[in-house]
């Protein structure tokens, strides 16, 4: 025994530091706990999401407050929902809408998920709730608010408003730092990814879109639209779904 | 970590060359577009083609800062240490090879994809699925080759730079697999398998933990080996190593939640998440005066050795950002600094504070043990740590003032109960800042230029020889 092996914290300790097996079986398991307590009871415990926590599933139960998820009956289209029947699926057209959204990285941004304050009602509405993103896969809420939030900028702002603005930002608002997006005037929406999308929304193995072949079929009324028609719509669409109620809690 | 032998023991350091000279040529890079994205928010008008506006270039500048110049340092380093402290070559220089070349295909493909605006959509994890699995791969072949080096070590016991390096290989594994389950609709397009609020916590988990534990863990192992060998004294604490070892491995992976305060994540998981990175600043502050405090008796040093100028202000970044952090992650000031720039300055303050400069540290002194040489010009090492020092404080400063500056103003009312400003009235007022940003982000950035050439100029007069015979570590 050398000087060296007198200095140690303790006996467990010291045995770790000599074993490569159970240095990396101990960091393996210390690491996990975090993760584990964090993350799974989101997936189980109801009060997670808004249409499934009891207060607020009660009242929506007992009609004193509008849905929060769209309860879909058979033979309806996407088309014959109306703002404030709850939370959808994305129709085709704004699906195309998210992903030029997405791969434009508009999320660096601009977030989609409003606080519970005084300012962020004043300015951007009513504060985001869980279920309002169920079918964002991945989801857009975002981290940094360079340009505004958007989570609720569906209907606020006219169709050619958006057009122009997404053009050339300055035109619109002087004073923005926008980059100009208009070449998206220039791309089609591509009819075939759309509905290879929808197929991949219905294959998620959490909150699926459910499309049916006929929601997949309508996609066809995408052709010819540009990707500023697609982000248009995109953004039309966002923070209108549920109609919320004053004085009602919807987080718990 | 002494040595057990006394006969030189040839390591394979020709793999480590290659990653070093990498990592320097990806941190000019990395900065340059960085310097770049932050003047197209001054000037927007820079944003002139698609393929380098800003919502396209920002993933680049972070993925070339992170895996490309992050990459290679850890990789290096790595590579380095395990070797020395454990006095045995590589276990298979052949897959540190492989490791090497698949790492720098990944960043390849990177700069190729980003720009023609192929992304998953997830910060800090936006390349597509195919490079995810080819990161998968190349990333398992440096922690097969590193935890099997560790395995047939010379020495008693494993070295805690070692055990930082293995945390952060298990944890990335971890993260980088969950995080990453998508359903892919054609090579470059995928979309994740979670959604809304369990994605967000998913997606933060692997955020914060990839600082915790890629830019943390991994730069510690740094700090643990080369601060002790530049300074030329043992680390101050091995009780404190321990300390800080298990308190940090045990308590980061909790902290993503504090990235979701106040929004639909439930108030218990951002809350659960603000608790433990309060309590992180003990381990963390452990670990920056372990590191500190192995100066002690030696601080004179400071005056002639410039290598370790940039380990001793890294430390003083560390301590900073880790008590900023948890601050941040406190409910009452997380509602004002969220969303804001002052989140963008605590990034730098870490990343430009401590990651770089410990890895730029890292990187002069292996340069000068590798090539067996002294450094070109040891006052081109003083004038790049200047110039990285003043850089970084006009960034971050920058950053305070607009962050705090866009938090006041957003929630501002006037005396009738109006808003006072409107957005764009917020955006315009920061046009100082990103221009002073844009400022600091540069001398920043010209400081790897520096340190590029005097790397560059000391290869070149070195006697370059493959494989190198040294004697194990000393320290």
């Amino acid at each position: 025994m050398s000087d060296h092996d007198k200095i140690y914290s303790t006996k467990f300790q010291d045995r770790i530091e000599r074993s490569t097996i159970l240095m990396f079986v101990m960091i393996a398991i210390v690491l996990v706990f975090g993760g584990i307590v964090e993350i799974v009871p989101l997936f189980y415990l109801d009060r997670t999401m808004t249409h499934l926590s009891p207060d607020v599933k009660g009242k929506v139960d007992s009609q004193e407050i509008s849905p929060i998820v769209w309860q879909r009956k058979a033979g309806q289209s996407l088309d014959d929902w109306k703002p404030g029947d709850g939370v959808r699926p994305y129709k085709p057209l704004e699906l195309a809408g998210r992903e030029v959204y997405i791969r434009e990285g508009c999320y660096l941004c601009h977030s989609q998920m409003i606080r519970p304050f005084r300012d962020e009602k004043d300015r951007y509405g009513q504060y985001s709730v869980s279920s309002e993103s169920m079918y964002d896969h991945p989801h857009q809420w975002g981290s940094k608010r360079t340009g505004p939030d958007l989570a609720r900028v569906g209907d606020k702002y006219s169709d050619e408003w958006h057009r122009r603005h997404l053009r050339y930002p300055r035109e619109m608002v002087p004073e923005s730092v926008m980059p100009n997006y208009a070449f998206l005037d220039d791309s089609q929406v591509d009819v075939a990814t759309v509905r290879k999308t929808m197929e991949v929304m219905n294959a998620m193995p959490f909150y699926p879109a459910n499309y049916t072949e006929a929601d997949i079929q309508s996609a066809a009324d995408a052709t010819g639209k540009t990707e500023m028609d697609a982000l248009i719509a995109y953004l039309q669409g966002l923070g209108n779904h549920i109609r919320f109620a004053e004085g009602v809690n919807y987080r718990d | 970590m002494e040595a057990a032998q006394a006969a030189p023991v040839k390591y394979d350091m020709e793999v480590v060359k290659w990653f070093s000279i990498a990592a320097v040529i990806y941190l000019v890079v990395g900065t340059l577009v960085g310097v770049w994205i932050a003047a197209e928010l001054a000037w927007p008008v820079l944003n002139f083609i698609p393929e380098i506006s800003f919502g396209r270039l920002r993933p680049l500048h972070t993925n070339a800062v992170i895996f490309a110049f992050g990459g290679c340092t850890l990789m290096a380093t790595g590579y380095y240490m395990v070797q020395r402290t454990g006095a045995t070559r590589l276990w298979s220089n052949g897959l540190a090879w492989f490791n090497f070349w698949g790492w720098n295909l990944v960043i390849v493909l990177a700069v190729i994809t980003l720009p023609l605006g192929m992304t998953q959509g997830k910060e800090y994890a936006e390349l597509a699925w195919p490079i995810d699995i080819l990161i998968a791969v190349v990333w398992l072949s440096f922690g097969l080759n590193h935890i099997m080096t560790v395995a047939i070590r010379k020495t008693s016991h494993i070295y805690v730079s070692n055990w930082f390096t293995m945390s952060m290989i298990v944890m990335i594994t971890y993260l980088h697999v969950v995080n990453s389950l998508a359903i892919p609709v054609s090579l470059t397009q995928s979309y994740s398998i979670f959604s809304g609020v369990q994605d967000a916590m998913i997606q933060w988990w692997w955020g914060h933990n990839a600082v915790g534990f890629y830019l943390t863990s991994g730069f510690l192992a740094i700090m643990y080996y080369f601060v002790p060998k530049q300074a030329n004294r043992p680390i101050y604490s091995y009780r404190l190593s321990v300390l800080h070892f298990w308190a940090l491995t045990f308590g980061y992976v909790w902290l993503g939640a504090h990235h979701l305060q106040y929004t639909a994540l439930p108030d218990w998981t951002g809350s659960l998440g603000a608790a433990i990175s309060l309590a992180m600043i003990i381990p963390s502050w452990g670990g920056a005066i372990n590191g500190m405090m192995t100066l002690s008796g030696a601080w004179d040093r400071l005056r002639t050795d410039y290598i370790l100028r940039f380990l001793v202000v890294a430390l003083a970044f560390y301590a900073m950002s880790t008590f900023e952090g948890p601050v941040m992650s406190i409910k009452t000031v997380n509602a004002l600094s969220h969303y804001t720039d002052w989140g963008i300055g605590h990034v730098h303050s870490g990343a430009l504070g401590w990651v770089a400069m410990v890895g730029i540290g890292a990187l002069y002194h292996m340069v000068k043990k590798l090539w067996n040489t002294e450094m070109y010009s040891d006052s081109l090492v003083n004038v790049h740590f200047w110039l990285s020092t003043i850089g970084t404080v006009i960034y971050i400063v920058a950053m305070w003032v607009s962050g705090i500056m866009q938090g006041l103003m957003w929630r501002d009312y006037d005396e009738y109960g109006a808003l006072t400003y409107t957005f764009v009235e917020s955006v315009s007022a920061m046009y100082p800042y990103y221009a002073m940003r844009t400022i600091g982000g540069l001398i920043f950035h010209l400081g790897t230029l520096v340190m590029l050439y005097n790397v560059v100029m000391t290869v070149r007069q070195a006697s370059v020889a493959r494989g190198t015979a040294a004697v194990p570590a000393q320290a």
